[in-house]
């Protein structure tokens, strides 16, 4: 099996929403804290694809935006290739390697300035990372890169606006490519995009993986994209990691109660008239989550240790679930 | 160069200039009143300021049209016997100058206050912004007469005429940095959080880089659009605090000190000393304030 | 098949620019039966979303129907203005939008909402329509709908809220209801339950229902018949079993072959998707002939100078010159 490249330990991540100082006081509010995300620990393995998948609110992009530095944590350790990002004595070495992992964002709208020409897009990681000598090397370098994601080194010189959503998420993918990591963290990449496109990019990235030995993590709310792409899936709901298995296994056996419910939900496009359970319930609101099993209100199979007790992600056969349900035995 | 002219032509906002007769209009007023006042001393036919030309026998003369009037003073001349067009296009020299320089002034600090408070949020935006409610609480002219009078007292009689124009720019440009610090800060939030940022942030720029180079490039829009009706209104509040008195000084008279001097002689008969350059500068701050509103209207795609 | 309830036929939306006249929706023609759920699907800006638009009066100016015919039970409509158009939408066509949240006044709790829209169309009164309001909530799905009806929009989650909206769509018994992605902003998990409430009650009551979304999984859950929309135009239409399980246009095809499928088990990860190569043109772009043509795999000479008309292939009609 192949070494773990990252690695997160029990990590948490809290949002202060509380309203203004001057309100809280006047309206005699308490403050309110958002667990975003809670306890969640996983590792990826070097060039493999792990995704993480859930519906809005999960905490998903959180976990995402954790990893690249974009949010501090608040509780836990995070450790890429050995290094613990989460630690500030370690500043310098923490900053060379964070150099080795890039994002690719959801909107290809909002993911580019739109007053650069992408030449100047592809360029500012090279040059800020000192990859890039002289000017004739970046626009080798630019060209090259844009050649890697199916565009002509010409397109350098236009502006975002002048492409289509699928094109822009290629520059996206270009000036993540830039600085050559070696992990990069996919927050949704396809879907903003049409389908047709959306296949595009999908072959694009794992055409990539391949050849530069890429390693993903790939965080999505479509299951069939991540059934699609992905070689480990992990199921998050309100913060916490509920499931996380083999895609194969995922798939051909869901353990968590949740995960069967998220897969019955899935639109059946073979038409094949399978029975649906129908799904119950909506995401509850994470400023006040259920105690004990946070899916508990809309579980079939809870009990009363569920409303109680929290479960803890625990290996069963060769998955790892969190429930008390498949604990015991139950399902 | 051909090109690049005939691509500025096809832009939006050059087709959206042609196709408004009101915009065009305005732009042209507006040009001849910038072009008369930058061109003052080329333009203008005397040197109302070189007192060797200047004789008490030309004084109170009327409008050329007018009976009594010499096609020498085509507006006529004021009390001391300077002629009113070129004491206009020297005033309006003035008046221009001061605004653009209080504007600018604004501008700077106000972009740079709302670029701050903005990205970098918390303790710092709230101070910031505190301030800025604060100052919103006083009128211009109040924070404009403050200033004054502290500079007033501070510096020697003697150098008062050297220091009015500066503090005039600083209290117009004072009162006025609020407008964009908020405005910058609110798109600055939205920026802020877009991805392209997310994504500069990741490469691993530096804040100040990703502010300057990343965020302040996308909030300018709306800063344009204010810096053009605001040249009008610092125009018009140096004009009131230089009818005040607390202005310009009447050696070196902007549009306003003009008007206040004219003031005097409008109801002895001598109207022209003070309505010419009046109609001036409602012709200068009209045609500014028509082409902001152009500028909002167009740059705004709601209303597209 | 009954007389259609609902009949579009050339319908042409252009967008005048002072870059030309856009074509937005080009010659496009279809029917709905009563009781029937066609699926409009097509990527964004295929027009879809501008058809539904037009059909209820609601294009944006300047946006116009230049050609074609939009009839209900027989009725032209699209020349309808102001007032009859109003009567028209609410009363015999309700409309559904992606956003639920724009689709509801905050101001206005959803009980007023509802009444006031049951009164404007239907002869009841003050006290049957709150009845009726709350049944309504009842059919959707809404739980305890007796103190819910006093609630204000905001009070409400996502899936719940667009619960409400359909209740709204339904108060006054459309014969058609217009559904614009109705469960995008939404969860899968909740996605599913609004498309199963949606095939309720349009076999409930008889409700014909046109339902855009570019989800082809939402078409195959819930659509009798499907109309697939490229650049403006009706490509294939039939039944959604046909369509999708036998696609006859090859951008039908590949579109069902780029959709990501999950297979229990097995390795099918690496397995490339069929893609088509380029993406929609642009409005201000539209190739001559087939629209289609500069992605076609199959495309023939004649594809590129003559516009394909449409024609049957077994139940599907399609617009394809592989075919005619």
């Amino acid at each position: 099996m192949a070494s773990a490249l990252l690695r997160l330990e029990e990590v948490g991540r809290d949002f202060d929403v509380s309203r203004p100082w001057l309100n809280r006081v006047l309206e005699g509010l308490p403050r309110q804290i958002l667990r975003a995300v809670d306890g969640v620990s996983f590792e990826v393995r070097r060039g493999e694809t792990l995704a993480l998948v859930g519906e809005s609110g999960c905490g998903k992009s959180t976990v995402a935006r954790l990893i690249v530095g974009l949010y501090e944590p608040s509780r836990g350790r995070i450790e890429f290739d050995g290094v613990v990002l989460t630690d500030p004595r370690r500043r310098a070495e923490v900053r060379r390697v964070r150099r080795r992992m890039q994002m690719i964002f959801q909107d290809p709208y909002a993911s580019l300035n739109p007053r650069w020409r992408v030449r100047e897009v592809i360029a500012e990681p090279l040059r800020v990372l000192g990859l890039a000598a002289s000017k004739s090397e970046i626009e080798a370098r630019v060209a090259e890169l844009l050649r890697q994601v199916g565009l002509a080194p010409e397109d350098a010189e236009k502006y975002p606006h002048e492409f289509s959503g699928g094109q822009r998420q290629r520059i996206s993918i270009a000036r993540a490519l830039a600085g050559r990591p070696d992990f990069l963290v996919c927050d949704e990449p396809t879907s903003a995009l049409d389908v047709s496109v959306q296949a595009q990019i999908l072959n694009l990235m794992t055409e990539l993986q391949d050849r530069l030995r890429l390693t993903y993590l790939f965080i999505s709310h479509n299951l069939a994209v991540v059934s699609h792409i992905a070689d480990r899936i992990g199921v998050m709901y309100l913060g916490r990691i509920v499931e996380l298995a083999d895609a194969g296994r995922l798939f051909s056996n869901p353990r968590h109660p949740y995960t069967r419910m998220l897969l019955d939900a899935v639109p059946d496009l073979e038409m094949s008239g399978k029975p649906r359970t129908p799904v119950a319930g909506e995401v509850p609101n994470p400023l006040a989550p259920p105690s004990g099993c946070a899916f508990h209100p809309r579980c079939p199979h809870a009990a009363e240790r569920c409303r109680r007790e929290r479960p803890m992600l625990r290996e069963a056969g060769d998955t790892r679930v969190a429930c008390h349900a498949v604990e015991e035995g139950r399902i | 160069m051909r090109e690049a002219l005939a691509r500025l032509w096809d832009h939006d906002l050059a087709w959206s200039f042609r196709r408004s007769p009101v915009t065009v209009a305005a732009a042209a007023i507006a040009f001849i009143c910038v072009a008369g006042a930058v061109g003052a001393p080329w333009i203008a036919p005397y040197n109302p300021y070189d007192a060797a030309s200047l004789s008490l026998e030309n004084a109170f003369l009327p409008p050329a049209w007018a009976e009594g009037g010499r096609l020498a003073h085509p507006l006529g001349t004021d009390d001391q016997g300077r002629d009113v067009l070129s004491t206009i296009l020297y005033g309006a020299r003035i008046s221009l100058g001061v605004g653009l320089a209080a504007v600018l002034f604004a501008l700077v600090l106000g972009v740079t206050a709302g670029l701050v408070a903005g990205y970098v949020g918390g303790r710092t935006d709230a101070i910031l912004m505190r301030i800025a409610d604060v100052q919103l609480s006083f009128p211009a002219i109040l924070i404009a007469l403050l200033i004054d009078g502290v500079a007033r007292i501070a510096l020697p009689d003697d150098r008062h005429g050297e220091i009015a124009i500066p503090v005039l720019i600083l209290s117009i440009g004072i009162s006025g940095w609020v407008q964009y610090a908020r405005t910058v800060r609110g798109s600055t939030l939205v920026e802020r959080n877009k991805e392209y940022v997310q994504a500069a942030r990741v490469i691993g720029r530096h804040p100040l880089a990703i502010m300057l180079h990343h965020v302040l490039p996308n909030v300018m829009g709306p800063v344009l659009v204010i810096a053009t009706i605001h040249i009008a209104t610092a125009i018009i509040t140096e004009a009131t605090l230089s009818f005040l008195g607390v202005g310009v000084p009447p050696t070196q008279p902007s549009l306003g000190t003009l008007i206040r001097v004219g003031n005097d002689f409008l109801f002895s008969g001598e109207w022209w000393i003070t309505v010419f350059p009046g109609v001036a500068l409602v012709t200068l701050v009209l045609s500014v304030n028509l082409l902001g509103d152009w500028l909002r209207d167009a740059l705004n795609p709601k209303l597209r | 098949m009954s007389a259609p309830l609902l009949e579009v036929r050339g319908l042409r939306v252009e967008f005048p620019t002072r870059r030309g006249t856009l074509v937005a929706v080009d010659g496009v023609s279809f029917a709905i039966a009563p009781g029937e759920v066609l699926g409009v699907v097509g990527e964004s800006g295929a027009g879809k979303s501008l058809t539904g638009l037009a059909i209820i009066g609601l294009l944006e100016p300047p946006g116009r129907i230049a050609a074609g015919e939009v009839r209900l039970e027989g009725e032209r409509i699209d020349n309808l203005r102001g007032e009859a158009l109003r009567r028209i939408r609410g009363r015999r066509i309700g409309v559904i939008f992606q956003d639920p949240l724009t689709s509801l006044n905050p101001l206005y709790t959803i009980g007023r909402q509802l009444t006031e829209t049951i009164l404007t169309h239907l002869p009841v009164s003050a006290s049957e329509a709150r009845e009726r309001a709350i049944g309504l909530l009842r059919d959707v799905g809404i739980p305890a709908p007796e103190v819910r009806i006093d609630h204000y929009p905001h009070q409400f989650s996502g899936g719940m809220r667009q619960r409400v909206v359909i209740a709204l769509a339904l108060c006054a018994e459309p014969r058609l209801v217009i559904a614009d992605e109705p469960t995008t902003a939404l969860d899968v998990s909740i996605q599913a339950q609004i498309i199963q409430l949606l095939k309720r009650l349009a076999r409930e009551r008889g409700t014909a229902v046109m339902l855009i979304t570019h989800d082809m999984g939402v078409i195959a859950e819930t659509a009798d018949r499907v109309a697939v929309m490229y650049a403006g135009r009706i490509v294939e239409i039939g039944p959604v079993r046909e369509v999708i399980h036998a696609p006859r246009h090859p951008y039908t095809a590949g579109l069902m072959g780029s959709i990501p499928k999950i297979r229990a088990g097995g390795a099918r990860r690496r397995e490339r998707l069929v893609q088509i190569e380029g993406a929609m043109p642009r409005l201000t772009a539209i190739p001559p002939g087939c629209a289609f043509n500069p992605r076609c795999p199959k495309r023939l000479d004649r594809c590129l100078v003559e516009r394909p008309v449409p024609v049957a292939s077994g139940a599907n009609e399609v617009a394809c010159w592989l075919y005619g």
